[in-house]
């Protein structure tokens, strides 16, 4: 249900051999030696400097206005729109937290378990059925992996409404079990794909001599691919965290009750107070709800950038 | 490979190969064993979830009423003739489409412009790449809509800026002109994922190339027409076919944007924003089924279309 940050997907983490930064494809200039070509080269990239920071700013200056105004009196985040300002107070985050039905903690929590949950479940499905596609030979292996790849495309309004008709007949609504069931079913099938492409890449040799060992398919799946494929599984891990903190359209169908939203859902109820001009109170609940993602972003670096290598790519 | 160049790989094996040499298959027991989680989900959330809707589609279909105790009444086309005529409907698919046509390919063309701006080995490349790629993982959040309304705002930071120039912005979010334009650069804002997909496929392209054209005597502009732009069309390909599926089914942007009402005057009506408001907020199901399988449809004529024109400027090395 987080389609639109599938677009981040493409990633292989780390699979294929990147190239270190060094060696320079496009970086033409050092090769030749001429000095007035070397000052050129010098007032170009300075100006490229320029601009990418300039872009930088842009950029960022929406996410820096939001935390900075959110320690702002509520009288002045419109009235100066800097993010210079001496007058900083904490108060907006004490109100919003209470704010809502309930203290925005229950929201972060709810957050929680449903994205330790919705982990978990790609985690154990998506590897399972990454070793058979990407080490096994089956029959209907081509036919099922190409559906398999297809349904990674497959707009979710499709197949929404019976979806919704089963977990509304199972009595599920208002529980997290929608939003965590299907992924223990490897339905986020791009990881799948993920882990398939990486677990094609480990060397063939390890396989081989855990067969000559003796070791059956669950032991070479538990003790040898899954050690082997942890930063693939890192890669899902953060993916997943991210994708289920920020989702909004499962959470809004499935739980109406205001005990059982997420942070995402829970926002919501800023908005919807129209008449209230507590916006220090809302961006100060936005930035918590944020905080979260931010820190999955820095820890996970490593894994959602440097490991982005292939896949669009022949 | 991407997950479009499997998919053609095996289009072309099959196409190539038919069905002859059966391959032996050792492994079925276990292979079915690890598969099973993702059989249940494929069959039991996707294909049967897919074949249900079809059929509630042609059915008037409440979401209150049970389906087991009281089945819905099949209707034939009712659902699709009453599309026909309704002018939300046709509203909010011009709104969609005018925004994927609008959004993906600028969205793509920054995210290539930086990629190919941000050298290997320059100085502050990572702190540059983190910055721009920041937004794409933060961008589809309701904190980042919730803050647009107020960037956007009569009062926001955009207007604060235009005020420098003594220009007096109107109030973006509430003008029926310009509120599909904010969630159009809201989307430009997240070119970091593309852009450091983009990046990836630079790196791919083996050094030898270009020492082979600088040798012929290439020159910068011809290293990069000849070079790493062929190289780099199965990319943008790639990027292309997904984000155009994807833009087809934004949702929470509009929905926060709009708080929720597709305003004003339904100039933020995004087509799965409609479908849920049929479905979840008058209930009519069966109407909300057909609107997803008209979704479907058109998705798969854009990615038809796409396949069909990358013919003509997407270059494959095999």
């Amino acid at each position: 249900m987080t389609t639109e940050n599938l677009l981040a997907t493409p990633v292989n983490t780390g699979t294929a051999p990147t190239k270190s930064d060094g060696s320079g494809g496009t970086s033409g200039p050092s090769r030749r030696s001429s000095a007035s070509y070397r000052a050129r080269g010098r007032v170009f990239s300075t100006l490229k400097h320029f601009g990418l920071i300039v872009a930088s700013l842009v950029m960022i200056y929406p996410l820096l206005w939001l935390v900075v105004s959110s320690f702002k009196p509520n009288d002045e985040i419109f009235r100066d729109l800097s993010i210079f300002t001496t007058n900083l107070t904490v108060e907006n985050y004490v109100n919003g937290w209470n704010d809502l039905q309930f203290p925005f903690g229950v929201f972060m929590l709810n957050s929680t378990i449903i994205a330790v949950g919705a982990i978990v479940g790609n985690l154990i499905s998506c590897s399972l059925a990454a070793y058979a596609f990407g080490r096994l030979k089956f029959r209907g292996r081509t036919l099922m992996f190409a559906i398999m790849l297809a349904t990674i495309m497959l707009p979710f309004q499709v197949v929404l409404i019976p979806q919704f008709t089963i977990f509304k007949e199972l009595g599920w609504l208002n529980t997290f079990l929608p939003l965590i069931v299907p992924k223990f079913l490897a339905t986020d099938a791009f990881f799948v794909f993920l882990m398939v492409q990486f677990i094609r890449a480990l060397p063939k040799e390890i396989f081989e001599a855990a067969r000559i060992d003796g070791a059956g398919h669950f032991r070479t799946f538990a003790q040898i691919t899954l050690p082997l494929m942890v930063p693939a599984l890192a890669t899902t891990a953060i993916f997943t965290f991210i994708w289920t903190w920020g989702d909004f359209f499962g959470p809004l169908i499935y739980l109406r009750i205001p005990e059982m939203f997420p942070a995402s859902v829970a926002l919501k109820g800023f908005i919807d107070a129209q008449s209230s001009s507590d916006f220090g109170s809302m961006f100060a609940m936005s930035v918590v709800s944020l905080i979260p993602l931010f820190v999955a972003f820095l820890i996970g670096q490593r894994y959602l950038i440097k490991g982005f290598a292939t896949t669009g790519i022949k | 490979m991407s997950s479009l160049g499997e998919l053609r790989t095996i289009a072309l094996n099959a196409r190539r190969s038919g069905n002859g040499a059966k391959e032996k298959n050792p492994d079925n027991l276990a292979a079915y064993l690890f598969l099973l989680p993702w059989l249940i989900g494929i069959v039991g959330f996707t294909i049967g979830p897919m074949a249900a809707s079809l059929y509630l589609s042609f059915t008037d279909y409440n979401l209150l009423q049970s389906p087991l105790l009281n089945p819905p009444e099949f209707t034939g086309a009712e659902n699709y003739l009453q599309m026909l005529g309704d002018a939300t409907f046709w509203n909010s698919f011009r709104v969609t489409v005018t925004y994927v046509l609008v959004s993906v390919p600028i969205q793509l063309a920054v995210a290539l412009a930086l990629a190919l701006l941000l050298d290997r080995g320059m100085r502050g490349l990572s702190i540059y790449r983190s910055i721009f790629y920041l937004p794409s993982l933060l961008g589809g959040s309701v904190a980042i809509a919730i803050l647009w309304r107020q960037v956007f705002g009569k009062d926001g930071l955009v207007n604060g800026f235009l005020a420098i120039f003594g220009i007096d912005g109107p109030g973006w979010i509430g003008h029926p002109d310009y509120a599909l334009g904010t969630i159009i650069v809201l989307h430009i804002w997240t070119f970091g994922s593309p852009m450091v997909i983009f990046l990836a496929g630079l790196r791919q392209i083996p050094e030898m190339y270009y020492e082979a054209a600088s040798v012929d005597g290439a020159g910068k502009m011809r290293r990069f027409f000849s070079i790493t732009l062929p190289l780099l069309t199965p990319i943008i390909f790639f990027n292309l076919v997904l984000q155009v599926i994807f833009a087809f089914q934004t949702f929470t942007q509009a929905y926060v944007v709009s708080g929720g009402t597709g305003g004003p005057a339904d100039s933020t009506m995004f087509y799965t924003l409609f479908l849920y408001r049929i479905g979840f907020l008058e209930y009519d199901m069966g109407y909300a089924s057909a609107m997803a399988w008209f979704l479907l449809i058109v998705i798969a004529a854009f990615t038809a279309l796409n396949f069909w024109l990358s013919k003509f400027w997407v270059f494959y090395d095999d």
